[in-house]
């Protein structure tokens, strides 16, 4: 006790020595702070929220980039149907995707906590590797299993006697290809965030409502589910907005094609922004993606401080 | 006590209620369910790395021949040998390798400092920068590489250093993707840490440098783990920023090379990109299987505000 109070009138002799010692100055607490944080507010304001202006900036630019055109990129997108046909397809592709991710990680979640404790490691552990996969390399896998020519999937089909499928030849097929390589790498991600979120909720619960009598589908809707309603809240909309973004998957199965009848924003922004050479065009396109991306923003902020304040 | 936890299971297989006997075939019945379905779902996720396995181990001739593609007749590592000996291969590993490496480095040394100043040391501005810093991780690539790609022409034209097409330049581009979230899950770790063990700190005349090296660090170590192996995956696998920065072959990284030079011709290698892709997706596995509890534990950490 003796020993702090003498500790402390150490301390306060210090800190009242004159100011302006530079030692001093780099001890105090609000300039550690800055220093520590610094790094950080840089990054943040140089390699994001800089380009994110600028690219506003530069969306309102003519070709070349040397004369100001205001509207009229997003005027000349507007009148072009693959700019619809781009929006049509991002929605159905983020939307598909991101329920069925939905549906097949709480069906798959359940199933793993319905299994014995000792076994579910090695489960989530296999169920997990697609996740894990760069997936720009596990596309590389679907591309060649949907191959037109050597497909595994269509060697399967015509054994059983079916006619082999066109996976990236036609349009539809090809939609439907690229969502369910998004639901493959995807559905793990939900079902370990839902996984994380059965395990919270108290036993006890179910054990009061069996004894009450109710039914499996009255135990879901009464208590796993509004147990959940944060998480699964949080997870889709997180997923909404990756999966809405998204870039890899498409560019690598179908580079737009065929037709560009399943480009997404994100692809053919690249395809006419970089690999044609009309940076503005390219940077008008990707901001489409705004509103969408804002309203999923604050809804997740929302749910994250709501979750913050009841803990 | 003990006796009739032994003795129960035996009695419930022979002089149980016959109700109870009944949940606990259905309950049986249920398990075996369960099995049966994630056996399905684990068929359908690891289906495509074992495909990528199972073409990896053909030659190109046994592919044209186009036998059945779900098996292998004459396996060889040959695809596997060819690509760790071809130079282009080696320098697309080398250079995924350096940058995931520094990437990590470069993360770990700017959200650290952060998190700590940001959970720990209130100053003005400190909430709204940690609801910024969640925002940031929010924003995708595919909304800031066409600006970022302007801008760094554009810092060519006036200094003179070329930064596209250099693999460096990835150094600056992945920290944009990694640093928001690491710093974000860090906040989180370091605010579960007790006050009451930096405060101690603190009053022993420690600065609050040393209270994050000695104290914050050693603590929160799971959490920078976590932290460390998101931020490695996100630099191994990343396709986007390196697809649109670099071209020339010597400063490709590991997931655009195997996607752009391999598949180049018009007569695809399918043995050898898929042994590529196959060796591409090893680093990552590998930290998995001897870390997965740290990797979900990063996973499940950015849904939740510590």
């Amino acid at each position: 006790m003796a020993n702090i109070a003498v500790r402390d009138r150490a301390a306060f002799a210090t800190t009242s020595r004159p100011r302006g010692s530079a030692r001093e100055f780099f001890r105090q607490k609000s300039t550690v702070a800055f220093f520590f944080t610094l790094p950080l507010i840089l990054l943040i304001a140089i390699l994001v929220i800089y380009p994110a202006f600028y690219s506003v900036y530069l969306a309102m630019l003519s070709k070349r980039m040397d004369r100001f055109v205001g509207w009229s990129n997003f005027t000349f997108l507007f009148t072009r149907e693959t700019f619809w046909m781009v929006v049509k397809q991002s929605c159905i592709f983020a939307i598909t995707a991101v329920i069925f991710k939905a549906i097949i990680g709480f069906i798959v979640a359940h199933l793993v906590h319905a299994i014995p404790n000792e076994g579910q490691r090695k489960w989530r552990g296999m169920l997990l590797v697609p996740w894990v996969i760069p997936p720009a390399l596990s596309t590389l896998a679907w591309l060649w299993l949907f191959d037109p020519s050597y497909s595994a999937f269509n060697y399967v089909i015509v054994a059983l006697g079916g006619d082999p499928i066109p996976w990236t030849g036609h349009a539809l097929w090809a939609r439907f290809s690229v969502i369910l390589v998004n639901i493959w790498i995807g559905a793990p991600f939900f079902m370990i965030m839902y996984l994380a979120a059965l395990k919270s909720v108290p036993a006890e619960l179910y054990e009061v409502a069996a004894i009450d009598g109710a039914t499996w589908l009255q135990k879901l809707w009464y208590i796993t589910l509004p147990m959940m309603r944060n998480i699964i809240a949080i997870t889709t909309l997180f997923s909404l907005i990756v999966t809405f973004a998204n870039f890899d998957i498409v560019r690598i199965l179908t580079a737009g094609g065929p037709i560009d009848q399943t480009h997404v924003f994100a692809t053919w922004a690249f395809k006419l922004g970089i690999e044609g050479g009309d940076i503005p065009l390219g940077a008008s396109i990707s901001l489409f993606m705004v509103p969408i991306l804002t309203v999923a923003a604050i809804f997740i902020l929302r749910d994250i401080n709501k979750r913050g304040e009841r803990i | 006590m003990a006796t009739t936890a032994l003795s129960s299971p035996a009695a419930s297989g022979a002089a149980a209620a016959p109700e109870g006997a009944m949940v606990g075939g259905d309950r049986k019945w249920a398990l075996r369910w369960a099995y049966f379905f994630l056996c399905l779902f684990a068929a359908f996720a690891l289906m495509p790395p074992l495909y990528m396995l199972i073409t990896g181990l053909k030659k190109s001739s046994e592919i044209s021949a186009a036998t059945n593609p779900w098996w292998v007749y004459h396996p060889t590592l040959g695809n596997f040998v060819e690509l760790l000996t071809s130079r282009a291969f080696q320098i697309f590993f080398l250079n995924s390798s350096i940058v995931a490496v520094l990437v990590v480095a470069i993360t770990m040394a700017i959200s650290i400092p952060a998190a700590f100043a940001l959970s720990r040391m209130k100053f003005w501005g400190s909430g709204i920068l940690a609801t910024g810093v969640f925002l940031t991780y929010l924003i995708p690539e595919t909304l800031l590489f066409i600006p970022l790609f302007k801008m760094f022409a554009t810092f060519r034209d006036w200094t003179g250093i070329e930064l596209i097409n250099r693999w460096y330049v990835l150094l600056l581009l992945y920290p944009t993707l990694t640093v928001p979230f690491a710093t974000w899950i860090m906040i989180g770790y370091f605010a579960s840490i007790p006050r009451e063990l930096d405060e101690a700190a603190l009053i022993d005349g420690a600065s609050w440098t040393q209270t994050l090296t000695k104290i914050f660090v050693p603590v929160a170590l799971p959490g920078i783990i976590a932290a460390t192996i998101f931020a490695f995956t996100v630099a191994w696998a990343q396709f986007l920023y390196p697809l649109a920065f670099t071209t020339s072959e010597d400063q490709l990284v590991l997931s655009v090379g195997i996607a752009t030079t391999l598949i180049r011709a018009d007569v695809f290698n399918w043995g050898q990109i898929m042994a590529g892709a196959l060796l591409g997706a090893a680093p990552p596995l590998i930290i998995y299987a001897f870390l997965m509890d740290y990797y979900i534990a990063g996973l499940t950490a950015g849904a939740t505000k510590g």
